[in-house]
């Protein structure tokens, strides 16, 4: 195989686990704002905020890294994506900039606590909603006609991305969820172990919808599916994935094995990730442009490859040292204000 | 209005708000390590009260940063889809460097910064504090690279209207990049020195926290004596790198609209106001010959006017011609105050006058107005070209936005902004005014395995919640 024939299938590699880093990182504090409402008080409320202060800026690099890498690999796709998509692609960016300046300006407002604790929570909403949306959108397909784009400002809307919105936004609220568990203990914790249960049936049917909906959308991801024995191979990702649901709703109750939900959950994601990227492959933008159409030149795709090869482990390596800094329980701060 | 101007009008609103952002970390988190670093070496807890009462403005400016940056990367696509498309080729390399190299680095260690004072050794603290200030370097030399590329492209070929790497190394050492390097990293520095003279002006005039006041001023006075001379001469330099490479934003810069008698020199206008309809200046007060001496350093030296292209390519030139008299203004004006500050502090008479003290909280806000006003002539002068010279600004808009959808994105981008900066400058004032503190311990967790919420909270005052408004 020639570099132009295998960068892009590496770069559609890159690109797949920086986007499921940023949905796994981002996706537990996104969540920890869908489950906002739930705090019973302020204080639990800071409390669950403060288990992602220290970390959420480095998971929201993901993202940025998503976008970056997305221009460098696959520069076409990047353009038409995000022009196509301006309208959720706006509501996330806002919504993103109320959730992120939270996280500080919460703890120096007086008078304000209470609007940046609802900022943090429909920031963060709206910005997991409007990420199922694009991911509703690209998976349903963009119609393009020599590389441009056909549909209008609001043909983004439909049943489908309403579907993957919610449960964009429910599977977050099941990653936040697993990550309270894990962070905190007490009350808080208990609420969090309370709504994990129904988080999990809300999650299951939303992957078994999602999952019947797509073959429809698509005769090329039926095909995939459904054609010359594929399905005996591809099988096990929905087996394994009910299997973890079932694990995961046993062990959100389990009192002592605090890190098990957050795990499973964590897990449950990737198995459904799975599914959606063997769905699409190999596009980038379905229905049409495969990731060789919309492909940088192999001189930029190499360039940034090496850097990505040496750079990406020494990330990996001191963002793990930042957590293990931050490990253990957060405390609710009785007495400490 | 059309996509084209609304997405104009867009694209320079939110990066004029994110960049002063950017531009005031970039030296804090530098001013940040020097002060730990003199915590280390003295023990002595002025440097600790300083380096916590910096490090919560900082918190919130660099947050301010973040949330506008995504913004940033993601306009290129939303709004100016045939340049990613085109261009992406060598633009997106660069940004993604950022990304690796500055944006987890920084976020990855300002955890540490923020909230791990008494989690990790002092050493590795101030580790941390060193990381996150090499990673505002780190993004300046990338963000850099990308934008003078766009200035002065070099190190592509064109295949089929794409622009296609080549020489990476052409591509990132272009020719106007080292001089657009070395003096943004100087006016961030320079703009955050005088926010911190600034401050300890401010203090000394109303008799509070003096201590601290004077070292601020003090360290505040040292930089600026030598980083303006400094940034003058590169500011030349610059200058002299636009006229090789980019004469008709050079031509704009000056309002030189014609060439005059062969042997007469170039004048220098000091003033006037560009007409473009006239192709002259008005009320024009000039010296002859210092603008040939300036920028060719000789008599008679002839650069481009503005009449060598037709008007379709010039920028417009009021703006660029302002904006650079803003920034040069403002520059001089910083190096007298500098100046005579430095001469006062020698003879032991700089914390008593009253002139100086007012002069540096005058001026505090002196670089984030030059730098901005730079980064217009910058910007506008390159225009009507987005890669100098290759690819034309109303090329590059996204073919398939709407007017309409423009126009709702820049009025949520204003209410937005108008919300998030209002509150955030109002935090950080109140900081200000409240100044630094005197230290607390904060609880000691057991072994360490237990985080109190928000370990010595950055903005929060000591242990107390709920300062500010
Ligand atoms: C001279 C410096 C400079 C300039 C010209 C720019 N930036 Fe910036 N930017 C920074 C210097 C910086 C910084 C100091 O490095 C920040 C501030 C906070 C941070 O995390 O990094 C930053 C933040 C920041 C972030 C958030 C990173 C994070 O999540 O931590 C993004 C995505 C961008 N920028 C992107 C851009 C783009 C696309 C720009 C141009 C169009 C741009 N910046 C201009
Ligand atoms: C950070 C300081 C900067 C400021 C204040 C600034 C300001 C501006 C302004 C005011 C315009 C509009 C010019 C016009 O349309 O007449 C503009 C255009 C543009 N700038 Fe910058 N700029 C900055 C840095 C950058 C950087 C670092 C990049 C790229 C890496 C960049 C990319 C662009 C592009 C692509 C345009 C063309 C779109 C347009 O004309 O609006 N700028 N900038
Ligand atoms: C007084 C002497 C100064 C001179 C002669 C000077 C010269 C220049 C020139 C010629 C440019 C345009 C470069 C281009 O078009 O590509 C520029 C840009 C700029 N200037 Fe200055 N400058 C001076 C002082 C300052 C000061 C005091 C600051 C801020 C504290 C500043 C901040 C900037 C910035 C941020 C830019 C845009 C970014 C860049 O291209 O570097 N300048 N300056």
């Amino acid at each position: 195989m020639d570099t132009a024939t295998w960068l892009p299938v590496a770069w559609y590699f890159v690109i797949g686990f920086g986007v499921l880093m940023y949905v796994l990182l981002d996706g537990f504090v996104l969540g920890l704002g869908v489950l906002a409402p739930f705090a019973e008080d302020e204080g639990q409320l800071d409390t669950m905020m403060n288990t992602a202060a220290p970390i959420w800026d480095g998971n929201e690099t993901w993202l940025v890294l998503g976008g970056t890498g997305l221009l460098a690999a696959f520069p076409r796709a990047y353009a038409i994506l995000l022009s196509a998509l301006y309208l959720p692609v706006l509501a996330m960016l806002v919504a993103l900039i109320f959730r992120g300046v939270a996280f500080e300006f919460r703890f120096k407002a007086r008078r304000g606590k209470r609007f940046w604790g609802g900022a943090f929570a429909v920031g963060s909403m709206v910005a997991s909603f409007s990420q199922g949306v694009i991911l509703g959108a690209l998976v349903e397909g963009m119609p393009l006609e020599e590389g441009r784009y056909l549909g209008g400002a609001f043909a983004w809307f439909s049943p489908f991305s309403m579907l993957t919105g919610a449960s964009v936004m429910c599977g977050y609220a099941l990653l936040g969820a697993g990550w309270l568990i894990l962070k905190t203990e007490g009350r808080l914790q208990q609420v969090a172990r309370t709504t994990t249960r129904p988080l999990v049936l809300v999650a299951v049917m939303s992957m078994g919808l999602v999952s019947a909906w797509l073959p429809f959308l698509d005769s090329r991801i039926m095909a995939r599916w459904f054609e010359g024995g594929n399905f005996w191979w591809l099988a096990p990702v929905p087996l394994l994935a009910l299997l973890n649901a079932f694990m995961l709703w046993r062990a959100a109750m389990e009192e002592g094995r605090d890190a098990r939900p957050f795990l499973l959950t964590l897990s449950f994601f990737v198995l459904g990730y799975a599914g959606l990227v063997i769905g699409i492959w190999p596009n980038i933008i379905p229905p049409s442009l495969s990731i060789w159409d919309a492909s940088s030149p192999p001189s930029s795709q190499g360039f940034t490859l090496v850097g990505l090869a040496i750079l990406l482990p020494i990330v990996l390596g001191y963002t793990a040292w930042s957590y293990s800094v931050f490990r253990g329980k957060v405390r609710a701060d009785a007495g400490y204000h | 209005m059309d996509a084209l101007l609304l997405s104009r009008i867009q694209f320079g609103f939110v990066i004029t708000f994110h960049i002063l952002f950017p531009a005031f970390t970039i030296g804090l988190a530098h001013w940040l390590a020097f002060l730990e670093w003199r915590w280390l070496r003295t023990q002595d807890g002025k440097w600790r009260d300083l380096y916590f009462f910096w490090l919560r403005i900082f918190a919130i400016s660099f947050g301010m940063g973040v949330v506008s940056g995504i913004v940033m990367s993601f306009q290129f696509g939303t709004n100016w889809a045939v340049l990613s498309d085109r261009a992406g080729a060598i633009l997106g390399p660069l940004l993604s460097y950022e990304v690796l190299t500055a944006f987890f680095l920084e976020a990855s260690f300002l955890g540490v910064m923020l909230f791990g004072w008494n989690r990790v050794s002092p050493k590795l603290h101030f580790l941390s504090t060193c990381m996150v200030a090499l990673g505002t370097l780190f993004s300046t030399f990338w963000i850099l690279a990308a934008n003078s590329w766009m200035q002065t492209p070099q190190g592509h070929e064109i295949v089929d209207g794409m622009f296609v790497p080549v020489d990476w190394l052409a591509v990132i050492f272009n020719p106007s990049f080292p001089y657009r390097l070395v003096h943004m990293v100087l006016a961030a520095f320079i703009t955050t020195c005088f926010v911190i003279g600034g401050v300890g002006a401010w203090y000394l005039r109303r008799g509070v926290h003096l201590e601290q006041g004077r070292t601020m001023l003090a360290l505040a006075v040292a930089f600026a004596a030598i980083a303006l001379p400094l940034q003058v001469l590169v500011g030349d330099l610059h200058g002299l790198n636009v006229r090789d490479h980019q004469p008709v934003k050079l031509a704009a810069m000056e309002g030189h609209w014609t060439a005059g008698e062969p042997g007469a020199g170039v004048p220098l206008v000091l003033f006037g106001w560009p007409d473009e309809a006239g192709e002259s200046n008005r009320y024009e007060i000039a010296v002859p010959r210092l603008g040939s001496l300036i920028l060719t350093h000789s008599w008679d030296g002839e650069f481009d006017a503005l009449d060598t292209v037709p008007p379709s390519e010039r920028p417009p030139v009021a703006p660029v011609f302002w904006g650079f008299r803003i920034m040069v203004g403002l520059g001089v004006l910083m190096l007298l105050l500098a100046l005579a500050s430095a001469w006062a502090w020698r003879r032991g008479r700089l914390f008593g006058s009253k002139w100086l003290l007012d002069g540096w909280r005058l001026l505090s806000p002196a670089g984030f107005v030059a730098l901005l006003a730079g980064w217009y002539v910058v910007e506008i002068g390159r225009q009507p070209w987005v890669v100098y010279g290759l690819m034309r600004t109303s090329e590059a808009v996204s073919p398939n936005i709407t007017a309409a959808a423009v126009m709702s994105s820049l009025l949520t981008y204003a209410a937005a902004y108008a919300v998030i900066f209002g509150a955030g400058s109002w935090y950080l004032l109140g900081l200000v005014r409240r100044g630094p503190q005197p230290f607390e311990e904060p609880p000691r967790t057991e072994g360490g395995e237990k985080t109190p919420a928000r370990p010595l909270s950055v903005g929060e005052p000591g242990h107390a919640r709920s300062e500010g408004p």
